[in-house]
């Protein structure tokens, strides 16, 4: 009904190529753009007391799809299986403390951008293996970086500038004017910044995947062996979808020291959230950046519903706890199950359906 | 059919927000209780919550809540894990939070630099951040009755007067997260000064129930005495494998998260003469304790276990909600006014009075040291004493022992001017 592509024609290539061909998306893109920037930063979400829905939901949830994003291109799109994603993530956060503690004057965005370059060298480091070994022996790999990197972070005490509690805390920054880390920072900034940087993440990546890396890693994905044989080099190709991985995984974990926590052990790093991030991309979507946003805003805010009817039927806290937990592991299974392509292809079915509706055949 | 799932799932979470954050009325005293019962830390997690909402809803059944004012007392689960705790601060903060109980070294850390800007105060209750007993530099924290680094120099003061310190070996095994941590560098500042030696055990948080290789360690390197700082799973285990070496338990000293009745029923027999620090009662023969089974715990108001009151941990929650009930009520006198802010309740942490003459008409007469609030010394610097366990129950065995303030404070000093050395904005306050 209002979304139907009939009528609209494609006079070039260049039309036909472009990210949003149709124009109920690029209507339906503007709109969640504009109440993300103009709706979200002033009244924050609807029903909810404002600090709570910037900082508890909207500030995670968008760290998370970076995160998301980035493991989706190495899991999604490459095909190779991660449960190094956490500490990942803990190479940028500790990158970006300790090149704030030496360059206190830097823009801290440039820094959240510059401490994704240590985590992209150290994935690609990890991802060494996959040259060699694929599926369980490779998570088990991945897996080793995990355990070897978190040992990093509490046996090495120069990375948190050996802070006897053994934690990085976040110092005031300011980045034009602003100051948008530490205690002070309004949520509405850190919420702005961290919108932004993942908009431009988001293009980056959608091109990625469109063109010719995103199609070598697709041919990788899809049979190495016939990769291979037309031309695509697998050295080039996984290490390049570790290193981009692994970048978006270390600007997303700058960013939830800096722009949301405010201070992080390496407990916030460990392989428990390795496997919340792999839920993210599986309920969301293998293969799929709409996916990502839906994986991660799903998985974030399930519980909290949760709780919030928990709440409502005075069920006590804890069970709610064990519930959640309980739900979210049926709902991957029934998931894997029912729609191995996640949310993201709930989605794409339910726009298939308003396409042909009101005569389906 | 998924559209309508969702749609109905949005609807409903917006209708019970919109109803949660209007269920408050104007006047009560709302105290958030971060509290976790899943989890790996859910045995000590779970009495300690249990006797500070006991308590808390045995003044509201008995006196109505603290001068006339219903306290909402809201938990929150976050499993000791920070990010769940930095979300429970989030939804519980706006409803006109008193005053934060983390009990989570990780957590507290979160919270510290979040309070001087909500003007909500922390009170970290004998853990988190041991330099924040500084009140000049840290305003809006409190870690009364006493600090790890205080607890930990009244547990050498234990081993000097039981045969002396000076060229003893000790050995420290602790949790290596932020809590584990915190006394190692007054550890390292004591040993030249006291001149015994200290021999490191880190047992890594997935370890817990795994410390055969640190107790072959112990084995090898022979200290006098061992000194742990464990929570959770990991007290049990360390002591039994301290039995299974044979290692003299009346040598065995746990810090006050390391000797409840949680980590020692487990072991039983086995653990006979281990020794613990505690800063609060033990069982239930006190007036306050048999208010609680009286007006909550009886009438079947609570999810507590009967068998369950009285024990350490639940007798240090409990604590924990009388500090925090004193000051309410101190800084309703101080103000005026009934229904107080964040700020007032600062007041009332730096100002309270837990004499012992107050202790007895709380109900509580010896149930803990002499605590006073004071604007320099968030610490308390309050004394611990040393608890055995007697093969089923704790025993109380020394007097409260008193931390060497001379030693320890200067230390915290530094620490907080080095916590405030790098934050250029960081509020401090000036006392008189």
């Amino acid at each position: 009904m209002f979304y139907r592509e009939s009528g609209q024609f494609k006079s070039s290539y260049k039309e036909d190529m472009q990210a949003f061909p149709i124009r109920e998306d690029k209507i339906g893109i503007a709109v969640w753009l504009l109440l993300a920037y103009l709706y979200v930063p002033f009244f924050g979400l609807p029903g909810l007391e404002y600090g709570f829905a910037l900082n508890a939901i909207m500030i995670p949830v968008l760290i998370f799809t970076i995160t998301t994003i980035g493991l989706n291109i190495l899991v999604g799109y490459t095909g190779q299986i991660s449960l190094g994603t956490a500490a990942f993530m803990g190479v940028g956060a500790y990158s970006c403390y300790k090149l704030t503690s030496y360059f206190p004057d830097v823009n801290i965005i440039i820094l959240i951008f510059s401490s994704g370059f240590f985590a992209a060298a150290v994935g690609a480091l990890f991802g060494l293996p996959s040259l060699r070994i694929k599926g369980f022996y490779l998570v088990v790999a991945t897996l080793a970086a995990q355990f070897f990197l978190e040992w990093c972070f509490i046996r090495i005490g120069w990375l948190y500038n050996f802070n006897p509690s053994g934690a990085i805390e976040v110092p005031q920054r300011e980045a034009f004017g602003f100051i948008v880390t530490g205690a002070a920072a309004e949520p509405v900034t850190r919420y702005l910044v961290v919108l932004t940087i993942l908009i431009f993440l988001t293009i980056i990546a959608g091109n990625l995947v469109r063109g010719r890396i995103g199609r070598s890693w697709m041919m990788i994905r899809d049979m190495d062996i016939a990769a291979e044989l037309i031309g695509v080099r697998p050295l080039t190709t996984k290490l390049s979808a570790f290193a981009v991985s692994s970048y978006y995984c270390g600007v997303s974990g700058a960013l939830m020291v800096f722009m949301w926590l405010g201070a992080a052990e390496v407990e916030s790093f460990d392989v428990n959230h390795s496997f919340l991030y792999l839920f993210m991309v599986i309920l969301g979507g293998l293969g799929s950046i709409t996916g990502s946003y839906m994986g991660a805003a799903f998985i974030w805010t399930f519980p909290l519903v949760l709780k919030e009817i928990g709440k409502v039927f005075e069920i006590n806290p804890t069970v709610m706890e064990n519930v959640s937990l309980v739900a979210i592991g049926v709902m991957i299974v029934f998931i894997l199950i029912k729609e191995p392509h996640g949310l993201a292809r709930l989605w794409q079915l339910g726009k298939q359906k308003l396409r042909i509706w009101p005569f389906p055949h | 059919m998924y559209k309508k799932i969702i749609t109905g799932a949005v609807a409903t979470a917006v209708a019970v927000a919109t109803f949660v954050s209007t269920a408050h009325a104007e006047d009560t005293l709302y105290i958030p209780a971060l509290s976790y019962r899943t989890g790996a830390f859910a045995g000590g997690g779970t009495p300690f919550a249990n006797g500070f909402m006991d308590y808390l809803a045995m003044l509201n059944a008995r006196d109505g809540g603290i001068g006339g004012v219903k306290i909402v007392n809201e938990e929150c689960e976050t499993a000791y894990n920070a990010q769940k705790g930095v979300e429970c601060y989030e939804a519980t903060k706006g409803n006109g939070a008193l005053v934060y109980n983390p009990l989570s070294t990780g957590i507290t850390l979160q919270l510290i630099p979040k309070a001087p800007v909500d003007e909500i105060p922390v009170l970290s209750m004998g853990y988190g951040l041991s330099a924040a007993g500084i009140g000049e530099k840290f305003p809006w924290t409190f870690t009364y009755p006493t600090s790890y680094w205080s607890q930990m120099s009244s547990i050498l003061k234990y081993i000097d007067s039981n045969g002396g310190l000076k060229g003893q070996k000790i050995g420290f095994i602790y949790l290596d997260v932020g809590y584990g941590r915190e006394p190692i560098p007054l550890l390292e500042k004591l040993a030249p000064q006291l001149g015994f030696e200290v021999a490191m055990f880190p047992v890594a948080g997935k370890e817990m129930q795994a410390q055969s290789a640190q107790w072959l360690n112990v084995r090898k390197e022979r200290p006098d005495w061992m000194i742990m700082w464990g929570w959770g799973s990991m007290n049990p285990t360390a002591i039994k494998e301290a039995a299974k070496i044979r290692y003299p338990m009346d040598r065995f000293i746990g810090n006050w998260w390391s000797s409840a009745h949680a980590d020692l029923v487990p072991v039983g027999e086995a653990g006979k003469g281990y020794v613990g620090a505690n800063f609060s009662g033990i069982g239930t023969d006190f007036q306050a304790l048999q208010d609680v089974i009286k007006y909550v715990i009886e009438p079947g108001n609570t999810r507590t276990d009967p068998s369950k009151v009285g024990d350490v941990l639940y007798n240090r929650g409990l604590y924990n909600a009388v500090i925090v009930a004193e000051a309410v009520e101190t800084a309703q006198k101080m103000t005026g006014k009934s229904a107080i802010s964040g700020a007032d309740m600062r007041l009332g942490l730096e100002n309270f009075n837990l004499d012992a003459t107050r202790l007895a008409e709380l109900g509580l007469a010896g149930f803990a040291g002499d605590l006073k609030g004071d604007c320099v010394d968030h610490e308390g610097g309050g004394p611990v004493f040393m608890q055995q366990w007697d093969g089923e129950n704790w025993v109380k065995i020394t007097d409260p022992i008193a931390p060497m303030s001379d030693v320890v404070r200067p230390l915290l000093e530094a620490a907080a001017d080095a916590y405030v050395a790098d934050k250029p904005e960081w509020k401090t306050q000036t006392c008189n």
